[in-house]
C-alpha cells in the first residue's frame, strides 16, 4: 500500500510518499530524521499532542491552558477531550505540573501549561 | 501623577517585549516594560496550541509556555520594572531630546516616563470585514479568529454552533481544529487565493484530520441573517479574476470567522512621527532597527507580522542590543539603502551597515521549489542563495556576513537589492 502524506513535525512540511509491505515500511520524500519517524508512525498508529483548556474552579470565565506530554493516539483524543471539559482545578497551579497522569493506561500525562495565582 | 526616569521604555509585555527588555537589562540599564493586560505575554497566552519554540528553545512548546519562559526570566531581572494594566497613549519629546511616554494606569493613573530609548513592540491587528469588503447584513457572529481564539481560550466562550471561516491564515485554521475539538461543526475555509495562506503542516493537521473543506479560489459574497448570522454565499473566481456567480452556492451557519491577515498596530507611532514602510504598514526602520524618530525603535509584530514566534525573539533582542548601543552614545554610521527585487513582496531592514554582520527578513510573492536567491549591491552580484522551498506565508531569512562588504567602497552611497527567481 501506499500514501501520499505531508509531514507536520515541522513547519517545512515535507511531501512523503509511505510504501508498506507485509514486513516493512519506506518513506521517501522526506529532508531530515523526523519526515522518516512521522511517516512510519502515521501509517501505523497516527498520534497528536492535544491542547485544551480546563475551567478554574469557582471562577467565572477563568480557564487554564493544559497540553498532553507526548503525541496521543488519535483514537483517544475524543474520550480525552471529554475528561478535560469535565474536570475543574484549583488555584494556583504551576506550569508542568501533571495534571493527568498515564491517561486510560495510553502512558501519555496531560499537563498543565501556564502558571496561575489565586 | 507619578513621574519615572528609566533608560529605555518598551511598549508592550508580549514576545517582542520581553526579549528587548532582557537584552537591554542585561546590558546594566534601567528597562520599563508597559503593558495594557493584567498579565505580561501577550497573544502567545491564547496560542495554546503547540509549536512555539522549535529554534529558541530546541523543543516544541505551546503558546502560554513558550511566554511563560520568558516571563520568570523578565520577574527575575531587577532592572526591569513591569508596569501591568498602564496603556501607553503618545510619545512625546523633551527639549534636551530625551523622549516621553505618556501612559495610563490602573493603579497609579497618569505615568509620565522620560527615557532615552523607547522600543515599540505592541504586536500587530486583525483585518476586519471592513477591510475585506464583504456585501450583507450585520448580524451578530461575526469575528476575527484571534478574537474567537481569546474568548475560546482565555475566556472559555464557544463562539457558535456552524461556522463558516473566511480566509486560510493560520490562526483561521489553528481555531478550525479547535473549535471541531469543543463540538462546534466547522463547514468550510474559503480562500480567494490559489493556494493557502497557512502554512502547509496546518492545512494537515487542522483540516484534512478533520475533513474540513478547503475552498480556493472562492469568497464568501454575502452573509446573510437579521439577528445573528444565517447563511453565507460562497462564489468560485474563475482563472482570470471575476467573479462566476452562477456557479455560486450557499452554507447554512451561525457563526463567522475572518482570518485575512494582521496589520501592525502604528497608531502610536504615526502621532510620533513614525514613517510608515507601505510594504509592511509597519515603520520605517534603519539597520539598527531605528524608525525615522531619533530614539524610537520597533522589533516583533509592530516591525512586520512574523510567522513564527524565535523570528521575534531573535529580532527583538538583536534590537536590544542597537538599543544599548544607542544609549552608550554610538554615532549612527553610515547605512546603506536595502530594497525589494523581483518577487519579493517586503524586505527590513530597509538600511544595512557594512561594518558588522546584517540580518535580513524578506517575504515572497510567490511559491517555488528551487528557487534561487540573488543579492546585489549597486547591481553586481555580491551573493546567491538556493531555497529548498517558498510561499508567502514562510518567512526568510538571510545572514549577510560583514565579509560580503570587502569590496564596497566605504564613502559611496549604495544600495542592496534582493530578488528570487
Amino acid at each position: 500500500m501506499e500514501k501520499k502524506l505531508i509531514c507536520i513535525s515541522c513547519p517545512v512540511g515535507c511531501h512523503l510518499i509511505v510504501a508498506s509491505t507485509r514486513d516493512r515500511i519506506t518513506v521517501k520524500g522526506n529532508q531530515c530524521k523526523r519526515g522518516e519517524i512521522y511517516g512510519k508512525e502515521e501509517m501505523l498508529s497516527p498520534k497528536r499532542i492535544v491542547t485544551a483548556v480546563v475551567k478554574i474552579r469557582k471562577k467565572e470565565y477563568c480557564y487554564i491552558p493544559v497540553k498532553t506530554e507526548k503525541p496521543l493516539l488519535k483514537k483517544y483524543i475524543k474520550p480525552l477531550l471529554k475528561e478535560l471539559y469535565r474536570l475543574e482545578v484549583d488555584l494556583p497551579v504551576k506550569c508542568g505540573t501533571v495534571l493527568i497522569k498515564n491517561f486510560e493506561n495510553t502512558g501519555i500525562n496531560v499537563l498543565i501549561t501556564r502558571s496561575m495565582k489565586n | 501623577m507619578l513621574e519615572k526616569k528609566v533608560n529605555a521604555v518598551v511598549i508592550g509585555g508580549g514576545s517582542a517585549g520581553m526579549a528587548a527588555a532582557l537584552s537591554i537589562a542585561e546590558k546594566g540599564y534601567q528597562v520599563a516594560i508597559i503593558e495594557r493586560e493584567d498579565t505580561l505575554g501577550g497573544i502567545l497566552l491564547q496560542c495554546i496550541h503547540n509549536g512555539f519554540g522549535l529554534q529558541e528553545f530546541k523543543q516544541e512548546l505551546t503558546g502560554p509556555e513558550y511566554a511563560q519562559r520568558f516571563e520568570d526570566f523578565v520577574h527575575k531581572n531587577r532592572k526591569i520594572n513591569i508596569f501591568l494594566e498602564t496603556t501607553a497613549v503618545d510619545i512625546t519629546q523633551n527639549d534636551n531630546g530625551t523622549r516621553v511616554v505618556n501612559t495610563y494606569s490602573k493603579k497609579h493613573g497618569v505615568i509620565l516616563f522620560s527615557a532615552d530609548a523607547v522600543v515599540l513592540a505592541m504586536g500587530c491587528r486583525e483585518r476586519n470585514r471592513g477591510n475585506i469588503a464583504i456585501a450583507g447584513t450585520r448580524p451578530a457572529g461575526i469575528f476575527t479568529a484571534g478574537l474567537a481564539q481569546r474568548l475560546l481560550n482565555i475566556d472559555g466562550f464557544i463562539p457558535g454552533k456552524k461556522v463558516v471561516i473566511i480566509g486560510s491564515g493560520d490562526i483561521g485554521l489553528i481555531m478550525a481544529r479547535r473549535l471541531t475539538w469543543v463540538g462546534t461543526e466547522v463547514l468550510g475555509v474559503v480562500e480567494i487565493q490559489p493556494f493557502p495562506s497557512g502554512l502547509t503542516r496546518n492545512i494537515v493537521q487542522c483540516l484534512n484530520d478533520f475533513s474540513i473543506p478547503l475552498y480556493l479560489n472562492h469568497v464568501v459574497s454575502r452573509i446573510y441573517g437579521k439577528e445573528r448570522v444565517t447563511k453565507v454565499r460562497i462564489t468560485p473566481i474563475t482563472q482570470d479574476g471575476k467573479i462566476d456567480e452562477k456557479k455560486s452556492f450557499q452554507i447554512a451557519c451561525d457563526t463567522i470567522l475572518l482570518s485575512v491577515g494582521l496589520i501592525p498596530d502604528m497608531e502610536l507611532a504615526k502621532n510620533a512621527g513614525v514613517r510608515i514602510n507601505h510594504d509592511t504598514n509597519g515603520p520605517y526602520v534603519n539597520a539598527d532597527l531605528m524608525t525615522s524618530q531619533e530614539g524610537i525603535f520597533a522589533c516583533g509584530n509592530a516591525l512586520h507580522v512574523h510567522d513564527i514566534v524565535d523570528y521575534v525573539t531573535e529580532e527583538a533582542r538583536r534590537c536590544g542590543s542597537y538599543v544599548h548601543d544607542y544609549i552608550q552614545g554610538g554615532r549612527v554610521k553610515k547605512q546603506g539603502n536595502v530594497i525589494p527585487g523581483a518577487n519579493i513582496k517586503y524586505i527590513l531592514p530597509n538600511h544595512y551597515v557594512t561594518h558588522r554582520n546584517n540580518r535580513l527578513y524578506c517575504r515572497p510573492m510567490i511559491v517555488k521549489n528551487n528557487a534561487e536567491l540573488f543579492i546585489k549591491i549597486n547591481k553586481k552580484f555580491v551573493l546567491q542563495k538556493k531555497l529548498r522551498h517558498i510561499q508567502p506565508s514562510e518567512m526568510i531569512s538571510i545572514d549577510l556576513e560583514k565579509d560580503v562588504f570587502k569590496n564596497i567602497q566605504k564613502d559611496q552611497n549604495h544600495t542592496l537589492e534582493v530578488s528570487i527567481r
